[in-house]
């Protein structure tokens, strides 16, 4: 973990040549979609209402998601850290596999366990008379299924390379279990739990298999901005290209300023 | 030592060309047909069948909404053939003269409600649809069978707010076959295709519409005559046993 100063070192320019053609193709596809843009219409298409709608639910689901995560992700990959448990490798498995998964697949499963006629779904119906499909409930369900993985893998490899000396130190010095998980713990992993919340946060923004195939696609509700952006290409490709635009510049923004603030120096190992 | 190495580097990426591309043998041919999602088991069966009757030439098919596909198309995309549910979406690909002749249409179609299995419900015409308690699902009205849903509606004076927009007839099929929703308008011929999955409810034909489906090659096709074999054999006698067995009308 040291801080030295890198020095600049000479690459072997092959490296330096690959890496451009990998940097190159991540850069293209933003210039064709700027290319095809039409700019002159992106005032009236953004003042759009359902397009407001598509953004104000995103941002909304997102959020929401990205605390859910947070509070259910860190103990989940605390426990995978830390605790010794029979099946504790399928479980790891378990809570990681839908980041592999294509997402329309994670849509199919929720779909026939908390749909209506589904294995927990039809008690929740029957019994409380909960439906979740086509319910912005969905839509975060959906996107925690997906994203929350990425919370738990980061947090968990840095809770693996925290030294738990300080830990015991602390518990020695006669704090709680509770008090040195909070007071020592939390704080030692800070960055790679904002790099975990922002990797998480950045998944559910992007959605979209997932919640069309359980969420359902209804302007206001379950729209969200990516279904927009596919509902669109139909009736109006143009303002596809400029919902798409829009989804990059706010993702782009707040990745760039989050590195800088949070994730600048402390974690070199998991920055984004 | 340097200089080889530099060679390799540069010489990858033919390697790499000519290895993907070898894979492609010479002997067989392969044909593109981008069809519409609801063409999906009639043109299975058929595309066997003529791989059967024509050895070496392989029949793959890319099943989406007609509107997604007819994108495809207009964006270049390497189709030899272009099967559509409605003529609105293959007049996107004729009048951007994309295709190698005037199209042809070799399929008819008309709506059907769906219900789940059983109609626990007891939906037994357009009029039962307009419950507002009812979870009713269907497509954007630029996808065709949003458009034709729209169109029956309008005739039967109903208006009905839909819970979700999915992106094709398969998304409507599914939400009703697992019970998520309570109906939906799709094709007659999905209902047979769906062999029991959902329960039909007739549409009287004054209140129906005709769904024609066109088929064309595309211009850019490198399979031309490989591609005007196969919609010369879906137009045959003997493909479009493909087409009524699955419940479409022939034009």
């Amino acid at each position: 973990m040291s801080h030295s100063r890198r020095r600049r070192q000479k690459l072997p320019w092959q490296i330096v040549l690959i890496a451009a053609v990998a940097a190159a193709f991540f850069l293209a596809p933003f210039m064709g979609l700027i290319w095809r843009t039409p700019w002159s219409k992106f005032a009236d298409i953004v003042r759009r209402q359902e397009i407001r709608d598509a953004l104000w639910l995103s941002i909304k689901t997102s959020l929401m998601t990205a605390i859910i995560c947070c509070i259910f992700g860190v103990p989940l990959a605390w426990l995978l850290a830390r605790v010794e448990f029979p099946g504790r490798r399928f479980i790891r498995a378990l809570t990681t596999l839908s980041m592999v998964l294509p997402p329309v697949v994670g849509g199919i499963a929720l779909l026939f366990t908390f749909g209506r006629r589904g294995l927990i779904g039809q008690y929740l119906d029957s019994w409380f008379g909960i439906r979740l499909p086509f319910t912005t409930t969905a839509v975060v369900m959906a996107q925690c299924f997906v994203a929350m993985p990425f919370l738990v893998i980061t947090v968990e490899a840095a809770l693996r390379q925290l030294d738990s000396r300080f830990e015991g130190a602390a518990r020695t010095l006669g704090g709680t279990r509770w008090y040195v998980f909070r007071r020592v713990t939390l704080p030692s992993i800070r960055p790679s739990l904002f790099a975990g919340i922002v990797l998480a946060w950045a998944r559910a923004l992007g959605e979209f298999g997932a919640t069309i195939t359980f969420a359902g696609n209804l302007p206001g509700t379950t729209q969200t901005m990516p279904l927009a952006t596919y509902a669109a290409l139909d009736s109006n490709p143009e303002s596809a290209l400029i919902l798409s635009l829009v989804m990059i510049a706010i993702a782009f923004t707040i990745l760039i300023a989050l590195r800088e603030r949070w994730l600048g120096r402390t974690a070199q190992g998991i920055s984004l | 030592m340097f200089a080889r190495r530099a060679l390799i580097l540069a010489l990858a990426p033919v390697f790499f060309t000519t290895a993907c591309s070898s894979s492609h043998s010479q002997k067989t041919s392969t044909l593109e047909v981008y069809a519409a999602s609801s063409l999906a088991t009639p043109f299975a069966n058929a595309g066997l069948a003529y791989e059967k009757a024509h050895p070496g030439i392989k029949v793959e098919f890319n099943l989406g909404a007609s509107s997604d596909l007819a994108r495809f198309v207009q964006e270049g995309a390497p189709a030899d053939v272009f099967a559509s549910a409605d003529v609105a979406n293959m007049d996107k690909v004729e009048t951007k003269d994309l295709l190698a002749s005037q199209s042809m249409i070799f399929a008819t179609n008309y709506l059907e409600i769906i219900v789940e299995k059983g109609n626990p419900l007891n939906i037994s015409s357009l009029q039962d649809l307009e419950n507002p308690d009812l979870v009713f699902v269907t497509t954007s009205p630029d996808v065709p069978i949003g458009k034709y849903t729209a169109e029956v509606l309008k005739k039967a004076g109903i208006s009905i707010t839909p819970d979700s927009l999915e992106s094709n007839v398969k998304g409507i099929m599914l939400k009703v076959a697992s019970g998520e929703a309570d109906a939906g308008i799709v094709y007659h011929s999905e209902v047979i295709a769906s062999d029991g999955q959902v329960e039909g409810v007739e549409i009287p034909a004054e209140l129906n519409i005709v769904a024609k489906y066109p088929i064309g090659i595309i211009k850019n096709s490198v399979n031309k005559k490989q591609a005007q074999g196969f919609v010369d054999f879906l137009l045959s006698t003997e493909g479009q046993v493909f087409l009524t067995q699955y419940g479409f009308g022939v034009p």
